[in-house]
């Protein structure tokens, strides 16, 4: 391969690279078992801002604090539940991906269940109504067939 | 079920289906409830904008107010300024929560536009919005004499805002204050 060719090729990967150092600033660790902690606990936290995306993958400025203080936090030793607690308490249940069960939240975990049931109950009766109409004839008609199944039988 | 009532199912159904896609109109997505609604203002020690006097939680509650949240970079607070100020001309307090924002530019701009906040609380690291549930400005809390929290705007006020929502919040507040 030419040197132009390299060089020109060079900077095109380099360009495609750029999304990747765009997002996030990295933060030092003085324990690898923090650095695990604070990449799960961003990707379950939600950026109040930008709602469908966690603050790990959120350049929204409000992610980047939130990142910090996550940061400041595991840093001076709160455990995941105080984190999380310390985040709802300001930004409500929102902020989690997996939001606590209480009262709010009940619809938002049981919806998905009960539309599952009035899914199964609905498909159950419909079956059922199918089953429950098997073929009645009255009189005339058992006669009827009984005299057609006659014929047929004389003519094979 | 009787067969009759059976035909108007998909009616019944497009029709609740219909009536909840309707409501969703409406309804704007980016609102969210605010966790510290009935909750104490945060506290906090922070200094005020124009004369870096130390400003804390007991300095600016006493009197029911609002506290809006906003900076120069904020293009719809520049949106809702004449109407803050039009607000704190008719009487109603309001303090301002000057988040992550430069000194300079924060004073020019109230020198500019005009000030209508009784002191600004400078947020300079956002540390008091965090504390707050601030993902944006601008943002308005109304904040009772005792300094709870009874309601979060999102977004710009303007006179419908201030007519439909906060004006009936507001007097509720006030009403309150003057019994015995």
């Amino acid at each position: 391969m030419n040197p132009l060719r390299t060089t020109v090729l060079g900077l095109l990967m380099l360009l495609l690279a750029l999304p990747a150092t765009a997002v996030i600033e990295s933060y030092e660790f003085s324990e690898p078992e923090l650095e695990v902690r604070y990449r799960a606990l961003s990707q379950e936290l939600r950026c109040p801002k930008c709602q469908n995306q966690n603050i790990a993958d959120s350049n929204a400025p409000i992610s980047q604090d939130l990142r910090r203080l996550l940061h400041q936090q595991l840093e001076a030793g709160s455990s995941d539940r105080e984190i999380l607690e310390f985040m709802v308490a300001r930004y409500g249940e929102f902020v989690r991906y997996r939001p606590a069960f209480n009262a709010v939240t009940a619809v938002l975990w049981l919806a998905p269940v009960l539309l599952l049931l009035g899914g199964a109950a609905g498909l159950l009766l419909l079956l059922r109504g199918r089953k429950q109409s098997p073929a009645t004839l009255d009189s005339d008609d058992q006669a009827r067939l009984t005299a057609l199944l006659q014929t047929a039988e004389k003519d094979a | 079920m009787a067969p009759r009532l059976k035909l108007f199912l998909p009616l019944i159904l497009f029709v609740v289906l219909a009536a909840f896609l309707f409501r969703g109109l409406s309804l704007d997505p980016m609102a969210l409830p605010s966790a510290l609604i009935d909750r104490p203002l945060p506290d906090f020690q922070l200094t005020e904008l124009a004369d870096d006097r130390p400003l804390s939680r007991a300095d600016v509650i006493g009197e029911a107010a609002l506290f809006n949240v906003w900076a120069t970079w904020c293009i719809s607070c520049r949106v809702e300024h004449p109407y803050l100020q039009q607000l704190a001309d008719s009487g109603v307090p309001i303090y301002g929560i000057n988040y992550k924002d430069e000194d300079t530019a924060a004073r020019r701009w109230l020198r500019d536009l005009g000030n209508p906040y009784r002191a600004n609380i400078v947020d300079r690291d956002g540390t008091l919005g965090v504390d707050l549930g601030v993902y944006g400005a601008p943002e308005t809390y109304l904040v009772d004499a005792e300094g709870v929290i009874r309601y979060r705007h999102v977004g710009v006020i303007d006179e419908r805002v201030w007519r439909d929502t906060l004006e009936p919040l507001w007097r509720e507040i006030l009403a309150l204050e003057t019994l015995p």
